[in-house]
C-alpha cells in the first residue's frame, strides 16, 4: 500500500508504489531521488511501535460501513457500553472519523474540548465516561462545535497515526475502532498501521435497502483485498413499531433481500436485525446510554445477543493458536 | 507559441464543456446518510418537471448511489470530442447523468483510493464531461470535508459555483456534523443557497400517528442558528425510500403525497433563488 506524503506534488504515485521516483509527477519533487532509490518501500517506522504499543490490547474490532449514516457510530458506542458493562473489562472506543466525529456527543462528551486530553509521559490520555471506557475522538482537539476538519487524505493518515501511536491507552482488553463510510485514505491507514498487531475483524453495519448494500458489499470487498477478516453484518434500522398501534413499518425496504440475502450470497454471519427505535436516536443526541435506560425494548435485546456473539467469536479467537 | 497554443485549446475545451451551463449546485452533508443523493435526484426530476435542463454529477467515488437512483444502469458511456458524453434519462435529453459508477467494470469492486488518486479523477469528471446546455448542474458530494470537496471546488471554481444545498437529518448526531460543513462552506468562500432537514418525521401508515424517529426541527434550528436560509422538511417517507430503490420518478407515482409537495416547493424555493441571483 502506499503511503502519500503531506507536501507532495499533485498526482504523487505514493512513495511506496513501483512508479515512485519515475511518475511524471515526480519531475522537480525534492524527493524524486530519495523516492526513486527505493527508500520509500521501506514500512513506516510507525507501524512497529503501534504494534509494540496496542500489545497490551487483546482484541481489537473495527467498526465499518460503505455507507453513511447507517449508525456505525451508535453500534460502536453501544457495543463499547455493553462490553463495559462487565466492569472486570477494560475496554477502548477509537473515533477515527476525522471530518465528522460523532462518537463525543453519543458518549456525553459533548462539552469536552480541547482541556480534556491530557499529555502525560506516556502520550494522550484518553477521555474516561467510566473507570473501564476510555474514548478518544478528534472532536476532543477541536475548539468549538463549528470548526470543521478540511484535511486532505495524508494529514488524515497522520492523525490516524498519532491516535494509535500516542496514545495511552494502558492494557485493554477491547478496542473498538469506528470508522468514517468509504473505502479511503483512513480505512487504508487504520488497516496498514495495524498491519504488526492482531486485529479480531470488522463489524459490518448495513441499513436494509439496496442502495446501502450496493456501497457495503463494496466495504465487503475491501476487507477481502486488505486480509481483514469479518466478524458479521449488522442490519440496522430494520423496521418500525408504531408505539401507538403497535403496528410495523418497513421504513427503509428491503427491496432486494436486505442484509439477510447479502448475508446469504457472500457466505457471511448475519450478527442480528437493529429495529429503529426513536429513543436510540434521542439517546445518542443527549449522550445518554441506550442500554442502561431502556434495558426490556426489543432493540436492547437484540444489541446484547449481537454483543454476545462478537465476545464469543473474540475469546474463540483468543484460544486459536496465534494465527497472524 | 506552441506551448501557448496548446494551452488556449485546451482551455477552450475546458470552457466548452461547463460554458452552456448556467448554474452549478452543490449538494454537501457532513453527514453521511442523509439523504444528499435521494434530495440531488429529487430535485433534478422537480426542475425537469419545471421544464428545465438538468444535469447531476455524482462525484462520492467511493459509494455512487444516483445510476441506482435514476435507474440508469450501468451503460457504457462514451466519448465525443470534446470529453464523455453523459448518460440522458429520457428520450428529450432534459436530464443528464455523470457518475463514477459508469466506469467501474465489476459493481461491487471497491474503489480504494487515497485522496490524491480521488482529487485527480474528481478533476477529469468536472472537466471532461460534454454536458452542452444545461440550466442547472447538481453536483452529489460524498460525505465530510475532505479531498472530494476540495477538488470539487477547484476545478469548478474556473467556471462557476451558485452556491450548496446542505442536507441535514433533525438529531444532533446529523446537524453538529453539518455545522462544520457550513464552517466549510465560510471558509471556502461558498455561499448556502439553504438547509433542507430529511427524514424529519414518520406518519404510520397503519394509524397516521406521526413519530420523529430522528428527532425534529434539527435543520430549521441549524438555519437559524447560523443565519442560513431553510428550505423545507421532507418526512421520511416509506415510499420515497422505495421509489429511489426501485430508480422510479417519485413526482409521476404520488404527485399528491405531502412528501411530494414538500420536495416540490424546496426545488422552486432553489429554482427562484439561482434565477434571481
Amino acid at each position: 500500500m502506499s503511503d502519500t506524503p503531506d507536501n507532495a506534488p499533485k498526482h504523487c504515485p505514493g512513495t511506496a508504489s513501483e512508479q515512485a521516483g519515475k511518475a511524471a509527477s515526480c519531475q522537480g519533487c525534492p524527493n524524486q531521488k530519495l523516492c526513486a532509490s527505493g527508500a520509500g518501500k521501506n514500512p513506516d517506522p510507525a507501524i512497529g511501535e503501534i504494534g509494540e504499543k496496542l500489545s497490551s490490547v487483546k482484541h481489537k474490532i473495527l467498526v465499518l460501513s460503505g455507507k453513511g449514516g447507517v449508525g456505525k457510530s451508535t453500534f460502536s458506542a453501544q457495543l463499547a457500553r455493553a462490553l463495559a458493562s462487565d466492569g472486570t473489562k477494560e475496554v477502548a472506543l477509537l473515533d477515527v472519523d476525522i471530518c465528522g466525529p460523532s462518537i463525543p456527543r453519543i458518549m456525553g462528551l459533548d462539552g469536552e474540548q480541547e482541556s480534556s486530553v491530557h499529555q502525560s509521559g506516556n502520550g494522550w490520555s484518553p477521555v474516561y465516561v467510566e473507570d473501564n471506557l476510555a474514548i478518544m475522538s478528534i472532536g476532543f482537539l477541536l475548539s468549538s462545535p463549528d470548526d470543521a476538519v478540511i484535511w486532505r487524505g495524508p494529514k488524515k493518515n497522520g492523525m490516524i497515526k498519532q491516535f494509535l501511536r500516542d496514545v495511552d491507552w494502558g492494557e485493554l482488553d477491547y478496542l473498538i475502532v469506528d470508522t468514517p463510510p468509504g473505502t479511503s485514505d483512513e480505512h487504508l491507514s487504520i488497516v496498514q498501521y495495524l498491519s504488526s498487531t492482531h486485529v479480531d475483524g470488522a463489524v459490518i453495519i448495513t441499513t436494509p435497502q439496496e442502495v446501502s448494500l450496493q456501497d457495503v458489499r463494496k466495504e465487503i470487498r475491501f476487507c477481502q483485498k486488505v486480509k481483514l477478516p469479518i466478524i458479521g453484518v449488522v442490519e440496522n434500522m430494520s423496521s418500525f413499531v408504531c408505539p401507538k398501534c403497535k403496528n410495523t413499518s418497513q421504513i427503509f425496504p428491503p427491496t432486494s433481500g436486505g442484509a439477510e440475502k447479502m448475508c446469504a450470497d457472500l457466505n457471511l454471519p448475519l450478527l442480528g436485525k437493529l429495529p429503529l427505535d426513536p429513543r436510540i436516536a434521542q439517546s445518542c443526541d443527549e449522550g445518554r446510554p441506550f442500554l442502561r435506560e431502556v434495558p426490556d425494548s426489543p432493540a436492547a435485546e437484540v444489541y446484547h445477543t449481537i454483543v454476545q456473539s462478537i465476545r464469543t467469536y473474540c475469546s474463540n479467537r483468543q484460544t486459536e493458536p496465534s494465527t497472524t | 507559441v506552441d506551448v501557448n497554443l496548446a494551452y488556449l485549446l485546451a482551455h477552450a475545451n475546458w470552457n466548452g464543456n461547463l460554458a452552456l451551463v448556467k448554474h452549478v449546485v452543490l449538494v454537501l452533508s457532513g453527514k453521511g446518510g442523509v439523504g444528499k443523493s435521494t434530495i440531488t435526484t429529487e430535485l433534478a426530476l422537480a426542475f425537469k418537471h419545471a421544464g428545465k435542463k438538468v444535469g447531476i454529477l455524482d462525484v462520492d467515488l467511493c459509494g455512487p448511489s444516483i445510476p441506482r437512483m435514476l435507474c440508469v444502469g450501468r451503460p457504457d458511456v462514451h466519448q465525443c470530442d470534446s470529453g464523455w458524453v453523459p448518460v440522458y434519462t429520457d428520450a428529450q435529453k432534459s436530464l443528464a447523468l455523470m457518475s463514477i459508477g459508469f466506469l467501474m467494470e465489476d459493481p461491487d469492486e471497491a474503489v480504494i483510493w487515497r485522496g490524491p488518486k480521488k482529487s485527480a479523477m474528481i478533476a477529469q469528471l468536472v472537466s471532461d464531461v460534454a454536458w452542452g446546455e444545461l440550466d442547472v448542474l447538481l453536483v452529489d458530494t460524498p460525505p465530510g470535508t475532505s479531498d472530494e470537496h476540495l477538488a470539487v471546488l477547484e476545478n469548478l471554481r474556473k467556471h462557476r459555483v451558485d452556491g450548496a444545498v446542505l442536507v441535514t437529518t433533525p438529531q444532533a448526531v446529523s446537524t453538529g456534523d453539518v455545522r462544520r460543513e457550513i464552517t466549510f462552506c465560510k471558509k471556502t468562500g461558498v455561499r448556502i443557497l439553504g438547509i433542507v432537514e430529511n427524514m424529519s418525521g414518520f406518519v404510520c401508515p397503519h394509524c397516521t400517528e406521526c413519530t420523529n424517529i430522528f428527532s425534529k426541527g434539527g435543520g430549521e434550528e441549524l438555519a437559524k442558528l447560523t443565519g442560513s436560509v431553510f428550505l423545507g422538511s421532507v418526512p421520511l417517507d416509506p415510499l420515497l425510500s422505495a421509489s429511489v430503490e426501485e430508480g422510479r420518478d417519485f413526482a409521476e407515482s404520488f404527485p399528491n403525497s405531502a412528501t411530494f409537495s414538500s420536495i416540490s416547493s424546496i426545488s422552486q424555493v432553489l429554482l427562484k433563488s439561482l434565477e434571481n441571483d
